[in-house]
């Protein structure tokens, strides 16, 4: 079994993983970290989309020893309560969200894109959504919290611990 | 008629505020929501399911031994482990845990494995030998008429595949054709589509120490899988704990209990460790409980004006191997086309197949939605046949409220003239209708759904909501109900009722849900029936406690406690006010303790109902859908651009949920309309996973347009109704609507599919579409 060390949401983690662990199951199984999703472990649905230097990724097609050295974050670093990341704070307030199940991947995908790009024009935040679906919201309301952050935001700080400052 | 309750109508602070947000919306976008999936246990064990090949076989033989040989396989299951028969209602019970010496469908669950890890389980799962013997299987609607062909469910009280029967004829068909100026004959053919929640199907059990046991379970209705559990388990129902945790959504998917959750508590049980098992994609689909493939006919009559003079209506639903809700499917199959216009002379047969598919059982508009559809393209074809506006046919012959339909489901509230003028200016039908450029289209339809059925599944005098409500002196307020909420805001619908009730903000209440030993019972999240019940149930428990908090404020503030204000976190007479934790705080000192219950339970049906108690609901639900379309000639390809949905909801209780619930019925309703559907070889379904069975994703999902529109319901919570299921009906016929008025042909098969256009376009019949079924035995009338 090989070994990897990598950072996840800030933290420095060393660990020993199968060859054939995928990233998801690494990160819920074995680092406790539930928020991303198992929706199809093919790849389709996008629930379980984490971000692996700063670019979007399907942790369920995606093996855990490919990401030695890289930097993972997942939706538990994204923000919280009372430092919510722009991304949701929007799905928040227009009630994005409706299940759930989805959204961790949605939020991880929309706060990828404002990343790159703080400015994306409609066609770009279609195409950043159109790998995850959501079943519940017909993304009406993803798309208008997606719309209402355009520009109006700034880069988190981030503390040593991964969280939000 | 005045309002049953003093809420309808009221002014209000809570009630119709939004733009914060739900409750329990920061869990969901923070990843820590608990859902069952999530929840690891120590000594954990997993399971997985064996699951069949065949679509009707024999079970010779099911050899175990190399499984069980495997290092860290715990236990096996099959059928024999568990043959008490079970099912969604109590007249057809007709399935176990496992598959018990037959399967009846390819996906069927018939041995379970629990390992120590779920690679160990998967890898057993796969050594283990079963040998069948393949039975000639029924694999259409035709096959399940044959009274040739042997029954898959032989050892039924009245074996036949027929499982039910419905025929029923109010007024007199025959004399409104007679007084027709044109009769019209069409036939629909609606496929069947499931529900793909994000979230499969998932249970962890756990033994307790006492013997009785906890099962986590991804449902809608945890009290109907709470009575399942316990009689095929042989256990008391007191010694079993069920919890719901954060569903994944469920749409109607997640209605029954399935054998993730009996296979789940028998290991537990066997092993005395906690057992998970959690469904992969795949088994979701076969799992299934989706729309049911239906076939119908339709003969309507209608005078010059457009006023409807008779309906006749017939269906064929393929049910699929087990009878799930299938006996109520059978009514709602026919009873809702008596509305929302009013038609004196109403006939239907409608039919509940057994064949050997996946179960289905209710998705979204549950039985509902295919007779709608039938329907209102029908009646698109016969305005533009008499040169009549089919807005204007519709809005001529709504039902009003109060009224009683020919079959007995009384109106109380209805604001469907409103919403069909809503959709009309909003896409400007009217003006647009016949004159866009060939290509672009807009449709109209209209629609009717239930709150909730009054009539449980069980036959019993119990009510149909509970709600608990204890006020800690720090002024917190905790609402125990036994409702699911699966993504739909039950939970926020709770805290903004009580919250109304008591003049306190949203956030000062938690709401514990879904959990069997804390919460008193709710029948579930089924049948639109949630916001009607449980808020009712709500505000009775909020109102007692209102009083008794009255009573000692009044005295403190001396004056009349009628004369109260409960409003902003205070209460307050003419001149004076007390802080909400002050007047909770006296209270307790005074009273007691702050607790009470709530409980509804519907009116009792207000006409004799023709043989049968199913379709009479205590209020009902109005939509209007427009549609625009652009179609391309040379590919058949729909897009579709815009959809505007106006639905009478009563009252709007939170804005953004409950136009998110509209907008997810559109997108399901698109889903359906240009890419759904459930299609076999031979019994094996065609499209087992997210990519092959094609969903609309962000960008084949239109704009879409909520519009709320208000009726204040007498008997509703402040006058609410559903809003969760009834605003997908009209969408797929509006749809099929704009596409005439695009190209001129009519799209009477959904998915309206390219080849499917291309076919119509060119004048040619689609493909795959049988003709009508013959109408098949006349036993089994009910």
């Amino acid at each position: 079994m090989p070994q990897v060390q990598l950072t996840i949401n800030g933290e420095t983690i060393s660990a020993w993983v199968a060859d054939n662990r995928s990233l998801l199951d690494f990160l819920r199984e074995d680092l406790g970290l539930t928020g991303s999703k198992h929706g199809c472990d093919l790849g389709d649905c996008g629930a379980c989309t984490v971000t692996v230097d700063d670019r979007p990724r399907l942790s369920c097609i995606s093996l855990a020893v490919l990401c030695d050295g890289r930097d993972v974050q997942t939706i538990e670093g994204l923000g919280r309560h009372d430092a919510l990341h722009p991304v949701q704070a929007a799905l928040h307030k227009h009630v994005g969200s409706q299940c759930g199940y989805c959204t961790p991947g949605i939020a991880m995908r929309l706060a990828t894109l404002i990343k790159a790009n703080p400015n994306p024009d409609d066609s770009e935040i279609l195409s950043a959504l159109g790998a995850n679906i959501c079943r519940c919201t017909g993304y009406t309301k993803i798309l208008a919290a997606a719309r209402e952050i355009i520009g109006g935001w700034t880069e988190p700080n981030h503390t040593p611990d991964g969280h939000l400052a | 008629m005045g309002p049953e309750h003093s809420h309808v109508g009221a002014d209000a602070d809570v009630i119709g505020t939004g733009g914060l947000g739900k409750i329990d919306g920061i869990a969901k976008i923070t990843g820590a929501a608990i859902f069952t999936d999530d929840i690891q246990l120590p000594r954990m064990a997993h399971a997985k399911l064996l699951r069949s090949p065949h679509p009707h076989a024999r079970i010779l033989s099911i050899d175990t031994a190399a499984a069980l040989a495997l290092p860290g396989v715990l236990a096996v299951m099959t059928g024999r482990d568990l043959p008490t028969k079970h099912g969604a209602i109590p007249v057809a019970q007709d399935e176990t845990a496992l598959a018990l010496n037959r399967v009846r469908y390819i996906g069927e669950p018939v041995v379970a494995v629990a390992a120590r890890t779920e690679a160990i389980a998967h890898a057993a799962v796969r050594i283990i030998r079963v040998v069948y013997e393949p039975l000639e299987a029924i694999m259409s609607i035709e096959d399940a008429l044959d009274p040739d062909l042997p029954p898959i469910h032989p050892d039924a009280r009245r074996p036949s595949n027929v499982l039910r029967r419905v025929h029923q004829h109010h007024g007199d068909v025959d004399a409104g054709f007679e007084a027709a100026d044109l009769v019209t004959e069409g036939t629909y053919n609606y496929p069947g589509s499931t529900h793909v929640p994000l979230e499969t199907h998932a249970a962890v059990a756990q033994p307790l120490p006492e013997g009785r046991l906890k099962l986590w379970t991804s449902t809608q209705n945890p009290h109907y899988v709470h009575k399942t559990v316990a009689r095929v388990l042989g256990m008391p129902e007191a010694d079993i704990r069920l919890i719901k945790p954060d569903v994944g959504a469920g749409y109607g998917g997640k209605c029954e209990t399935f054998a993730s959750d009996l296979c789940a508590s028998w290991l537990a049980r066997k092993l005395d460790r906690p057992v998970k098992l959690t469904l992969e994609r795949e088994e979701v689909f076969y799992t299934h409980r989706g729309r049911h493939p239906t076939r119908m006919w339709i003969k309507m009559g209608m005078k010059a004006d457009g006023t409807i003079t008779a309906v006749d209506f017939k269906a064929w639903a393929d049910g699929g191997a087990a009878a799930s809700f299938g006996v109520v499917t059978a009514y709602y199959l026919g009873v809702f086309l008596a509305l929302p216009y009013t038609i004196e002379n109403f006939r239907f047969t409608a039919m509940r197949l057994y064949t050997n598919h996946p179960p289905c059982g209710p998705k979204r508009g549950h039985g509902a939605l295919q007779p709608r559809f039938a329907v209102e393209v029908h009646i698109d074809k016969m305005a533009v046949a008499l040169d009549l506006d089919p807005a204007e046919v519709r809005s001529g012959q709504l039902a009003p409220a109060p009224s009683t339909s020919v079959n007995g489901l009384h109106v109380t509230s209805t604001a469907l003239d409103r919403c069909l003028e809503e959709v009309v200016l909003a896409s400007g039908y009217s003006a647009r209708r016949g004159r866009l450029p060939h290509g672009r289209g807009v449709g109209i339809a209209t629609s009717v759904y239930m709150c909730g059925a009054l009539h449980g599944v069980y036959p019993d005098d119990l009510p149909h909501s509970g709600v608990q409500i204890q006020i800690d002196r720090s002024g917190r307020v905790t609402i125990f109900s036994g409702t699911a909420d699966v993504g739909q805001g039950s939970n926020h619908m709770l805290a903004t009722l009580v919250s109304e009730r008591l003049g306190i903000t949203p956030n000062l209440c938690r709401v514990v849900e879904g959990d069997t030993d804390l919460c008193p019972v709710d029948l579930g999240s089924y049948s639109s029936r949630v916001t009607f019940m449980a808020g009712n149930a709500a505000i009775d428990a909020a109102d007692k406690l209102r009083a008794r908090i009255a009573t000692t404020a009044a005295i403190a503030l001396d004056t009349d406690p009628e004369a109260l204000r409960f409003r902003d976190g205070s209460i307050s007479g003419a001149m004076r006010s007390l802080p909400w934790i002050e007047a909770v705080q006296l209270a307790e000192a005074a009273t007691g303790t702050l607790g009470a219950t709530g409980s509804y339970r519907p009116p009792k049906a207000r006409k004799a109902f023709r043989r049968s108690p199913i379709g009479p609901s205590p209020a009902y639900s109005f939509t209007a859908a427009a549609a625009e379309v652009q179609v391309d000639t040379d590919s058949g390809i729909v897009v579709v651009d815009r959809v505007w949905c106006a639905h009478d909801l009563g009252r709007v209780l939170h804005p953004q949920i409950a136009e998110g619930q509209i907008e997810g019925s559109v997108y399901m309703g698109v889903g359906e309309a240009l890419l759904e559907e459930q299609q076999y070889d031979g019994g094996q379904m065609r499209t087992p996973s997210i990519l092959e069975y094609r969903i609309p994703t962000v960008y084949d999902t239109p704009a879409i347009d909520a519009i709320l529109v208000e009726s204040h319901d007498p008997g509703g919570p402040y006058g609410a109704k559903e809003v969760g299921e009834g605003p997908q009906l009209p969408v797929v016929p509006a749809i099929a609507n704009a596409i005439f008025d695009a190209v001129g042909v009519r799209m009477d098969h959904p998915p309206f599919s390219p080849d499917k256009v291309l076919r119509a376009l060119q004048g040619r019949p689609p493909l795959g579409v049988p003709p009508l079924p013959p109408d098949g035995p006349t036993r089994r009338e009910s």
